[in-house]
């Protein structure tokens, strides 16, 4: 059997090497531009969240929309209704007016979504369809994503990442962060609900504010809201706001003329529309301006305010102001979220990690290096090289692909190098069978391979599936064990079986007239 | 080198009565071990809160101990050394839901006066995302179990997949049984391991089941006992070699990865050795326990050969146009 020194086999393979090496250079010289390995939080030091969105907060704040949209209606057509009132499950008041009912039907039928109930007396009760209750739940929780993203990237953090997972979560990772008080800060930014609200001020009951219980305050359809500033201080507010941020279209830092900072904020068309008219109707009363449910101040309306432009003022720190400013700009979170898991740890930690688990990687490598080389000689050498193609394999295909280097996903590499060895071990054993049996060491080797490749095949594709099956289920660093398993085990096939394959009918002349095949497979034959 | 020398064939078929009782009674011991002592499920699976503290000395346990128990929340807080003796662990069952309030600031503020300390580490896992993980990382395993079951029969024939399934059961028993002995935290990282270890032990059996089918194939006779022999003493330096490998570099993960990856490589130690054990002394007699018969096979075998043979002439047939 002749071959040429050049074949398939080893082209492909000194290609695919040439491609490992050069793309996974800059991974390992950082001032090198190209593709570079992710390192996962666990080895790089951040903060990972996962966040639950409290939907049914949205459904609550819908009913009050809806609400205030029907305030604003009846106010600006003069119809009178009693008893608005916003619960948990619905909006219900009295129409008073019964020769409107007409007027005020048709408005609510412009409304999506609704279910309108009312009887002889006209005691209005309105319900949202389950799909419209679904879609704002939805939209709650996408909202959710897009709005601390925006915040998270004019907080100015490399790379942030938000993204949903499962119905109702939020996937939060910020690799930037390095300390306890960036990490907190970002924690307040995200979490604000930044929900702005101008409100009137009861004046019929405003000085009775201090006896009064909660119950008491709703049953006029009031609510108590305490100050910003000094939490003992009450305010006694409509509940149904005149305008809420959605309308906001603009927050920014400035500062007063006692040279504190101050947030001023600008309107759109239909805010200050709705803000003028309820300005001019309003003089002499005070409006309450409510950030989160905490009164920031209550100023006295002295005329008519057009423009559709105000300020929130109230003891901030400059920094405070701006994430204020930062999260009313980026809109509201319309449901508040809540922590499910929160994961932080520190820079010094994650290299800690990587300095164990590189000491970890060598000396297994170099361990089955040595050993491979002893138990099969030059056999072993090539299976060897196979080993470190692989290893740079590995680290080109996940920088390639932007796959996340996780300290299971080390594991998962160290372990490898341990299993890519195996197709060599399977493929020499046979090599050196058929050389006992007294075969010529070119029919030991094409044969060896043939021999050993159903067994490699079943072997790597079982432990591929459960690769996979780890990859699907798996979360976080998890799933970085799971791709460098799986990335490991495709490069091996690669190399150890095709690469190695490709060596020998390369070296064969060679072989062939060695006199002593010890060196080569490590066995004495005949 | 070489570990076995030449084609020395060895009897374990005559001793699978011996081999197979030492697997029962340590499954035995390992159910007895899981049902008392149970598994020690961590901050994952059980949810609660975990701070890692570094000193510049070494950490005053009793001090953080104290310190810590001011405030109630904390009171049953566990404090652990972590790796070395200046690195501890706190560890609550509770966890905090809210975004902005942050327990590693309440701890750092108690620990006000034991030292000169940094936090590494501040985990929370609330109940709900341990219950998930926990479904999760048992549906995983049961879902690769049976990808397994489905793939080995598609390849071998039923009777290997039952086979190698039973040795799968056999090996996450007993080193679920040793994880419980000595009391490792049961993390996902400890999930990731156990899948390891079946993904491994398969490939040790496999290989010894493809040597089996080749024998099948190539016997004259229809002895399982002397095939089965023949198998696994041909693939015994392969199995004792890649186990070899492969148990060093964990071994050195084990011993320089680090604390956090301690219960991964002491997991997969275990399994290692039982997967090993399993793939060469249990798994083929299994094929002989189960009714495996040679003869069958190979009726089955010339069967399929004859219905491909069959469907190919049909094809030229229809090629050449003659039906």
């Amino acid at each position: 059997m002749h071959k040429s020194r050049w074949n398939y086999r080893v082209i492909i393979f000194i290609f695919t090497m040439i491609v490992g090496i050069v793309l996974s250079i800059p991974s390992f010289v950082p001032s090198i531009n190209g593709p570079k390995i992710k390192l996962g939080l666990d080895l790089q030091g951040g903060l990972h969240m996962l966040l639950g969105v409290e939907v049914k907060q949205a459904v609550k704040s819908k009913y009050k929309s809806i609400a205030s949209s029907i305030k604003y209606f009846t106010d600006d057509n003069d119809i009178v209704i009693d008893n608005l009132r916003v619960d948990k499950k619905d909006v219900s008041f009295t129409l008073l007016d019964n020769s409107e009912e007409k007027n005020l039907d048709n408005m609510l039928s412009k409304i999506k979504g609704l279910v309108v109930n009312k009887d002889k007396k006209l005691n209005y009760k309105i319900t949202l369809t389950k799909s419209e209750i679904k879609k704002t739940e939805q939209y709650a929780v996408n909202q959710a994503v897009d709005t601390i993203r925006n915040r998270l990237d004019q907080f100015g953090l490399s790379d942030p990442t938000v993204a949903k997972q499962g119905s109702t979560d939020v996937l939060v990772e910020l690799p930037g962060i390095k300390t306890q008080a960036q990490e907190q800060r970002a924690r307040k930014l995200i979490a604000k609900a930044a929900h702005l609200q101008l409100m009137a001020v009861d004046e019929k009951r405003a000085d009775q504010v201090y006896n009064m219980s909660n119950q008491e305050a709703a049953s006029y359809g009031d609510v108590i809201l305490h100050g910003a500033k000094n939490s003992k201080e009450e305010y006694l507010v409509k509940a149904v706001p005149i305008l809420d941020g959605s309308m906001l279209t603009d927050a920014r830092v400035g500062f007063d003329n006692m040279n504190q900072p101050v947030i001023n904020f600008t309107l759109n068309s239909e805010g200050a529309k709705i803000f003028g008219a309820f300005t001019a109707k309003s003089i002499g009363k005070h409006l309450a301006i409510v950030l989160d449910n905490k009164v920031y101040s209550a100023p006295v309306i002295r005329e008519r305010i057009g423009g559709g432009s105000g300020q929130i003022s109230g003891g901030f720190s400059v920094q405070e102001a701006h994430d204020v400013a930062i999260a009313l700009r980026s809109g509201a979170l319309l449901a508040p979220v809540k922590l499910l898991e929160k994961r932080s740890i520190g820079p010094s930690l994650g290299a800690e990690s990587i300095r164990q688990s590189m000491i970890a990687l060598i000396s297994g490598f170099v361990l089955v290096v040595l050993f491979m080389i002893s138990y099969y000689g030059y056999a072993g050498f090539i299976a060897d090289i196979a080993l470190v193609v692989n290893l740079f394999i590995i680290i080109a295909l996940m920088a390639l692909f932007g796959a996340t280097l996780t300290l299971p996903g080390m594991a998962g590499i160290v372990l490898t190098v341990g299993m890519s060895v195996d197709s060599n071990v399977i493929i020499n054993e046979r090599i050196r069978e058929l050389l006992r049996e007294g075969k010529s060491v070119a029919v030991a080797i094409e044969k060896g391979y043939a021999n050993a490749m159903s067994a490699i095949l079943d072997a790597n594709i079982t432990t591929l599936i459960a690769a996979v099956i780890l990859y699907a289920y798996g979360t976080g660093p998890i799933k970085g064990f799971a791709v460098t398993m799986s990335i490991g085990i495709l490069a091996s096939m690669l190399t150890a079986i095709l690469g190695t394959h490709g060596i020998y009918q390369s070296l064969m002349p060679i072989i062939e007239r060695a006199k002593n095949l010890k060196i080569w497979f490590g066995i004495k034959v005949k | 080198m070489e570990i076995f020398k030449g084609d020395k064939i060895f009897d374990f078929m005559g001793k699978s009565k011996f081999f197979i009782s030492i697997s029962i009674i340590l499954m035995l011991t390992s159910y007895v071990l899981l049902a008392t002592k149970g598994l020690n499920y961590g901050l994952d699976f059980k949810g609660g809160t975990l701070v890692q503290v570094k000193y510049e000395k070494n950490a005053p346990i009793s001090k953080i101990r104290d310190s810590i128990s001011k405030d109630s929340e904390f009171k049953n807080a566990t404090i652990t050394k972590f790796g070395s003796p200046k690195e501890v662990i706190i560890k609550f069952a509770t966890s905090s839901s809210s975004v902005k309030e942050d327990t590693g600031d309440k701890i750092r503020t108690l620990l006000k006066g034991t030292g000169d300390f940094k936090i590494r580490r501040v985990d929370i896992v609330g109940p709900k995302v341990g219950g998930e993980l926990r479904e999760k990382g048992l549906l995983a395993m049961v879902l690769s179990i049976l990808a397994i079951l489905v793939y080995v029969a598609f390849r071998f024939e039923w009777r290997f997949a039952v086979a190698s399934v039973a040795a799968l059961v056999h090996d996450v028993s007993i080193a679920l049984g040793a994880v419980a002995l000595f009391h490792i935290d049961v993390n996902l990282d400890t999930l990731a391991a156990i899948l390891t270890l079946m993904g491994y032990s398969l490939n040790d059996t496999i290989i010894v089941f493809d040597r089996i089918r080749e024998g099948i194939h190539e016997t004259k006779r229809y002895d399982l006992f002397h095939v089965i022999n023949d198998a696994v003493s041909k693939t015994l330096s392969r199995t004792t070699l890649t186990s070899l490998t492969t148990f060093f570099v964990v071994l050195t993960l084990y011993l320089f990865g680090g604390e956090i990856i301690v219960a991964f490589s002491f997991t997969l130690l275990v399994g290692i050795v039982v997967g090993t054990y399993s793939s060469i002394f249990v798994a083929s007699p299994l094929l002989k326990w189960f009714g495996f018969n040679i003869e069958d096979f190979k009726r089955k075998v010339v069967q399929k050969d004859k219905a491909k043979a069959e469907k190919k002439k049909m094809r030229e047939m229809y090629e050449r146009g003659m039906v």
